[in-house]
């Protein structure tokens, strides 16, 4: 390409460019403004109203020794590993039985894309309610007969978070089935019939010869597994208001609680860095793996 | 065509001669209470305010103050303020008065006398910043209370109790007759209150103000609050069977025998009146647990945001009347069952408990309380420590004084 070919590599598709200029506009305004006021206040000791009084790294000291945050980091760990490695593997399976040509395929799709229609409260309630031993699980098995059969995750401190974990699982789980089938409907057939033919297993097939073809897909749901991961809030104000105690408190419900309920917006700025920091950490090796490699390739 | 024009400017001038005195001016008031009793006591003060010709937009927020307030102050930061505001009176609403969102009543007080009518002063004190007043108090509540129901008590074949220690005593007995000893809801500020109520309780009225008002960390480490988690280790014991959330779910169960008492404030009491049970006979209340028969005076009181509608800004001056007008404040507060702010009021209609308190406040032994003493910030921090510890059985007593102590330290 020569030089004096460059000015119109600018002007190329100049229509889509202008198209894009108010999204662009958003992008820089919305998110990356509001994300760097964020963060230079999180360096104030602002409280019920923004201020710029600096206390350098004060708030964030305070943030690291507070047990309550602590928690929260720890609960976002468990859900997040457990999130993430059930929705995938359920989420595959499910979607591989679903791809063996069954009858009825449509229905089972609807039955468990389902959840997914309801918003992370009404699941939160509904799992509350399924969970509450006076009137849930407990209760029905011990109905049964059962009388020593207990139950109860939402009311124990060491185990609750597995308790949301399973709602979460319940909800999410679909969304991730239905784009497993669509990368699996995506794959040639005669790659199946080229595996038949060299007599691989069907299990071989998908681990090596599959998975590895559906890469984009799994990048895609990665990304939208981990961006639920780090959000999750609703679900747990729905199903235990980060009780009992403190047990099941997560990052996102820190932040609105020392923003809104303790009027001390440093503090909730400052645990909102952190959350866009754990984000950022995860996310740029991963992008300059990504885009990176495009160059070179 | 002259003609009609002249008829339809008389019609106007008439319509709005006629639409001048009697203008019904909306006024939207945000508050948050919505249990049965609150919502009784409310329907009395937006019943007077229509009265007057103004009409009361109710805005309840369901889900107590903790989820209110945050609602309401974004409201008034975003620019699209409300009439009129409950808040507890105190520093809650501190930061928006100095940035200038909130109306000085100065005006208004000072015509109608209100330093002289209400009573305790200090409640008129914690509506003042920089010598202007800023709210109106409507009522008086007290945290200090005990809440016993005798049925729970005779079913387990014991006396009800006459203080906080007698309780403690009988935990045992309700225990084994299948009733929670004391019921404490899962709302964070539950745990919290009640371990302030047994502080002033248990350690005394100069202890309790020490701690909040002096916030002498070295004192909240000390020996005199080890003996008040030893106190609140017995509730967390007492309390460890409550699957309840909200706290009128938890007074429900002293209401209806399943729990033998409830450490919390007297806006409990409009719950046992709507159940129709008597104080006395069917209930038993004790301030100050019984052992320091204190009361704060905390409460809630009306905040305006300043407008820039007249119209509205009138009726807020009308509605500021009306709140502190006697008829008002004793119909409010008897639906409440908390304390009027006016001592000039007949009370003959106020039940058992609720003369208790106003014997108590006539004879002066009022505290301030915590929402007056500290920010929202250390208030939270103290509810988070305390909602982990009464549901924390395995969180030993000296880790938890350890990290009060801490946040008495850092508190403002």
């Amino acid at each position: 390409m020569s030089n004096s070919e460059r000015p119109n590599q600018l002007f190329r598709n100049l229509n889509a460019k202008i198209a894009s200029i108010p999204m662009v506009l958003t992008a820089l305004v919305v998110f990356v403004g509001g994300t760097a006021w964020t963060v230079l206040y999180s360096f104030t000791n602002s409280k019920l109203l923004p201020r710029l009084n600096f206390v350098g790294l004060d708030q964030y000291h305070r943030l690291w020794s507070t047990s309550r945050w602590l928690v929260s980091i720890e609960n976002l760990l468990i859900y997040g590993v457990i999130s993430l490695v059930f929705s995938l593997v359920i989420g595959f399976l499910l979607a591989a039985l679903l791809d063996q040509k069954i009858r009825f395929e449509d229905t089972f799709r609807t039955i468990f894309l389902y959840p997914f229609a309801l918003s992370f409260i009404v699941t939160g309630l509904v799992w509350q309610w399924l969970l509450n031993p006076d009137f849930g699980v407990q209760r029905v098995v011990r109905d049964l007969g059962w009388t020593s059969f207990s139950f109860d995750p939402l009311y124990n401190s060491s185990i609750v978070i597995y308790g949301i974990s399973i709602a979460a699982l319940w909800q999410g789980t679909g969304l991730i089935m239905c784009l497993m089938l669509a990368g699996l409907r995506g794959i040639d057939e005669d790659i199946w019939k080229a595996a038949r033919v060299d007599g691989i297993p069907a299990w071989k097939t998908y681990l090596f010869i599959i998975i590895p073809m559906m890469r984009p897909v799994f990048i895609t749901t990665l990304v939208i597994i981990a961006a639920g991961i780090v959000k999750v809030y609703d679900l747990v104000v729905a199903q235990t208001s980060g009780g009992p105690g403190i047990a099941s408190e997560v990052p996102a419900k820190y932040v609105y609680d020392y923003m809104f309920f303790a009027q001390n917006l440093g503090q909730g700025f400052a645990a909102s860095t952190m959350m866009l920091l754990s984000v950022v950490i995860v996310i740029v090796p991963w992008a300059y793996l990504e885009f990176g490699g495009k160059k070179r390739g | 065509m002259r003609y009609k024009f002249l008829t339809a400017a008389f019609a106007a001038t008439v319509a709005l001669n006629f639409a001048g005195p009697a203008a019904a001016t909306d006024l939207e008031v945000t508050h948050w209470w919505t249990s049965g009793g609150e919502a009784a006591a409310v329907a009395e003060l937006a019943k007077a305010f229509d009265a007057t010709g103004n009409h009361w937009v109710d805005g309840a927020i369901a889900g107590s103050g903790g989820t209110a307030r945050p609602i309401m102050i974004s409201r008034i930061t975003g620019g699209d303020p409300m009439g009129a505001t409950q808040f507890n009176h105190g520093r809650q609403a501190e930061e928006l008065v100095q940035a200038g969102l909130m109306r000085d009543l100065t005006d208004i007080a000072t015509k109608d006398k209100w330093t002289e009518i209400v009573r305790p002063k200090s409640l008129l004190d914690s509506c003042t910043i920089d010598g202007k007043i800023y709210c109106v108090p409507v009522n008086i509540h007290s945290w200090q209370w005990l809440w016993l129901s005798n049925e729970a008590f005779q079913k387990a074949g014991v006396p009800t109790p006459k203080d906080w220690n007698e309780f403690v005593a009988a935990a045992p007995a309700l225990e084994k007759a299948g009733i929670i000893p004391l019921a404490v809801g899962g709302q964070p500020w539950q745990a919290s209150g009640a371990f302030d109520v047994l502080l002033a309780a248990v350690g005394g009225t100069d202890t309790f103000l020490k701690v909040y008002k002096d916030k002498d960390a070295k004192f909240a480490a000390g020996p005199e609050i080890a003996k008040v988690f030893k106190a609140a280790d017995d509730a967390r014991k007492m309390a460890k069977n409550t699957n309840v959330q909200d706290w009128n779910q938890a007074t429900n169960l002293v209401i209806t025998g399943k729990a033998g008492g409830q450490i919390m404030g007297d806006w409990a009491q409009g719950e046992f009146q709507v159940a129709g049970k008597t104080a006395g006979k069917d209930y038993t209340c004790l301030p100050g647990l019984g052992l320091n028969e204190v009361i704060a005076t905390g409460g809630d009181a009306f905040y305006f945001p300043r407008l820039k509608d007249e119209a509205k800004s009138k009726a807020q001056e009308v509605l500021a009347e009306t709140l502190l007008d006697p008829k008002t404040q004793v119909a409010f507060n008897l639906k409440k069952g908390s304390l009027p702010v006016r001592g000039d009021v007949d009370l003959n209609a106020a039940n058992d408990c609720m003369k208790k308190g106003l014997a108590i406040l006539a004879k002066g032994a009022v505290i301030p309380w915590t929402d007056q003493l500290l920010s929202q910030d250390s208030q939270k921090q103290k509810e988070d420590l305390f909602s982990e510890f009464f549901a924390k059985p395995d969180m030993s007593v000296e880790e938890a004084q350890k990290r009060f102590a801490d946040i008495i330290a850092s508190a403002d």
